[in-house]
């Protein structure tokens, strides 16, 4: 009864924050209502046992998402009032309404004829992890079975990158992401600014480590260091270098780029991209890993950033 | 002692409890924004303190604790700063639509 | 043991769930700024007490990593809201140059 009502809580409350979210009309309510749904889902996905989810949603969710939808929803609150002052036609809404009521029911109905057991590779997964080296089964989904994927996400988060760069005026082409921000060097903010990240780049660190064996990997790693930089900049105690740099450049593309050459090296010994030799398994993870941990948290952190906005000096 | 140490988590957990209690009871009764942030920083923090005082024993290794420990400190550290930056927003707020 | 946990737990989130009633009402953005306060200590709390109860310790990391960014929306939103200035409060000290860092 008591389990029941634990389990029941979060269900309920993640309905009624999504309902909230949808009805409420300004953007800012909207944004701290699906804030805390992603809160809420953290919480979720712990009693399903999916704790790295847990992990990725409590990093995602807590820091990058909440940046960027505060920030786009103070650059929507301009166009607020003419927003609110639109009201589309009855049979718009109702065509709204049918649609995704629709997508619902398909969904429902979809869950609700799901196989029971449930079809389920952890059994493989688990038979199979000791040539890999690690202990977590999610990592050696990430890093072994599927790893194609994994490169292929992070070449993806480049190409957003670009996406995002792209956005740049013809004059600010090369230059800082962004506008210079400032703050008051005794307030809050720079305080906060200058004690959180070296704790949080301990932590991040830590989190990659630990996914060897628990959850935790270098993309929630990467994402708490993207974080703290952010932090750091947003208390105008660092700019952002211009996009224009060498070094910069170098460090964005290291990580897929070792992971391309691992992958050859499997094409080499063993005849198949992305296949490790028998016994070098965990040490080929480990440099990609930690390849790839840098190269997340620096594009993460400037696609976050945003477009070059100032000129190159 | 385990005994004993279950007896301390009772209470300390059921105190932490009484706290998130209390905090909520202020942000639905306290008349205005600033009075509300007082009552949310105040008994949240406290209650998450005695919720990991409760936890302290049974978790296994002092490296554990330490973590459950440094949660608490963090959660302190940004809930003070988070409670000043939004008090300092509902001011604002305050001077641009001063009540009637 | 583990029952008294997880109903401390659902307690706690129950009081989560009251107080984002109150605060999601507004009538100001900072009210409903304190929704990321309050589930960042209450859903702490509960992660850890259900943690300790289903004998899962890396929920405790999924709890750090909460805490350590528990103020970022805060920060975010004081930092971009209209009217903010930078974060900190220029009126305290007029002699400071706080510009604005408008979008």
């Amino acid at each position: 009864m008591i389990v029941d009502a634990f389990y029941a809580a979060p269900a309920l409350l993640i309905l009624a924050l999504g309902v909230y979210t949808t009805f409420v009309r300004d953007t800012f309510p909207a944004t701290v209502g699906f804030l805390a749904y992603g809160l809420l889902l953290t919480v979720a996905w712990v009693q399903l046992h999916g704790v790295d989810v847990a992990l990725t949603e409590a990093a995602i969710g807590g820091g990058l998402t909440g940046l960027l939808l505060v920030r786009a929803s103070a650059k929507l609150r301009a166009t607020e009032a003419g927003a609110r002052a639109q009201r589309p036609s009855l049979a718009l809404r109702l065509a709204a309404a049918v649609l995704c009521g629709c997508v619902t029911l398909a969904l429902a109905i979809t869950v609700l004829t799901l196989p029971d057991p449930a079809p389920s590779l952890a059994v493989e997964a688990l038979a199979h992890i000791a040539p890999t080296g690690v202990g977590n089964p999610i990592t050696a989904v990430l890093m072994a079975y599927r790893a194609m994927d994994t490169l292929l996400e992070s070449i993806v988060l480049l190409l957003a990158l670009v996406g995002v760069w792209s956005l740049a005026p013809d004059r600010a082409w090369g230059g800082r992401p962004g506008p210079r921000y400032n703050a008051d060097p005794d307030g809050i903010l720079a305080f906060i600014a200058r004690v959180l990240p070296p704790i949080g780049i301990i932590v991040g660190v830590y989190i990659f480590w630990v996914g060897a064996d628990a959850p935790g990997g270098k993309f929630q790693g990467a994402t708490i260091v993207a974080a703290m930089w952010l932090l750091t900049l947003m208390a105008g105690l660092s700019d952002v270098p211009p996009i224009s740099r060498r070094w910069m450049r170098v460090l964005l593309v290291a990580g897929p780029a070792v992971f391309i050459a691992v992958g050859i090296v499997g094409v080499i010994t063993t005849g198949t991209f992305l296949a490790y030799p028998d016994g070098w398994a965990k040490p080929l993870i480990l440099v990609i890993e930690f390849a790839l941990m840098p190269s997340l948290a620096l594009t993460l952190g400037l696609v976050l950033a945003g477009a070059p906005e100032r000129p190159a000096p | 002692m385990s005994a004993v140490a279950d007896v301390f988590s009772y209470i300390a957990i059921g105190a932490g409890a009484f706290f998130f209690l209390a905090g909520t009871v202020g942000l639905l009764r306290f008349p205005d924004t600033l009075t509300r942030l007082h009552a949310l920083t105040k008994a949240d923090n406290l209650g998450l303190g005695l919720v990991v005082l409760g936890l302290l024993p049974h978790v296994d290794g002092v490296l554990n604790g330490m973590k459950l420990v440094v949660i608490w400190l963090l959660v302190l550290l940004s809930g003070a700063d988070a409670g000043q930056l939004i008090a300092r927003a509902a001011r604002r707020a305050l001077r641009r639509h001063p009540p009637a | 043991m583990s029952e008294f946990l997880l109903a401390a737990a659902g307690f706690v989130l129950a009081m989560v769930a009251l107080g984002l009633v109150r605060v999601l009402r507004g009538p100001d953005d900072a009210d409903r700024l304190m929704a990321g306060q309050l589930l960042g200590s209450g859903g702490i709390a509960a992660l850890l007490l259900g943690g300790a109860a289903i004998g899962d310790g890396s929920v405790v990391d999924v709890s750090l990593t909460l805490a350590l960014l528990a103020a970022f929306a805060s920060i975010a939103f004081t930092k971009f809201a209209p009217g903010a200035d930078d974060g900190d409060d220029a009126a305290t000290d007029p002699a400071r140059d706080h510009r604005a860092d408008a979008p």
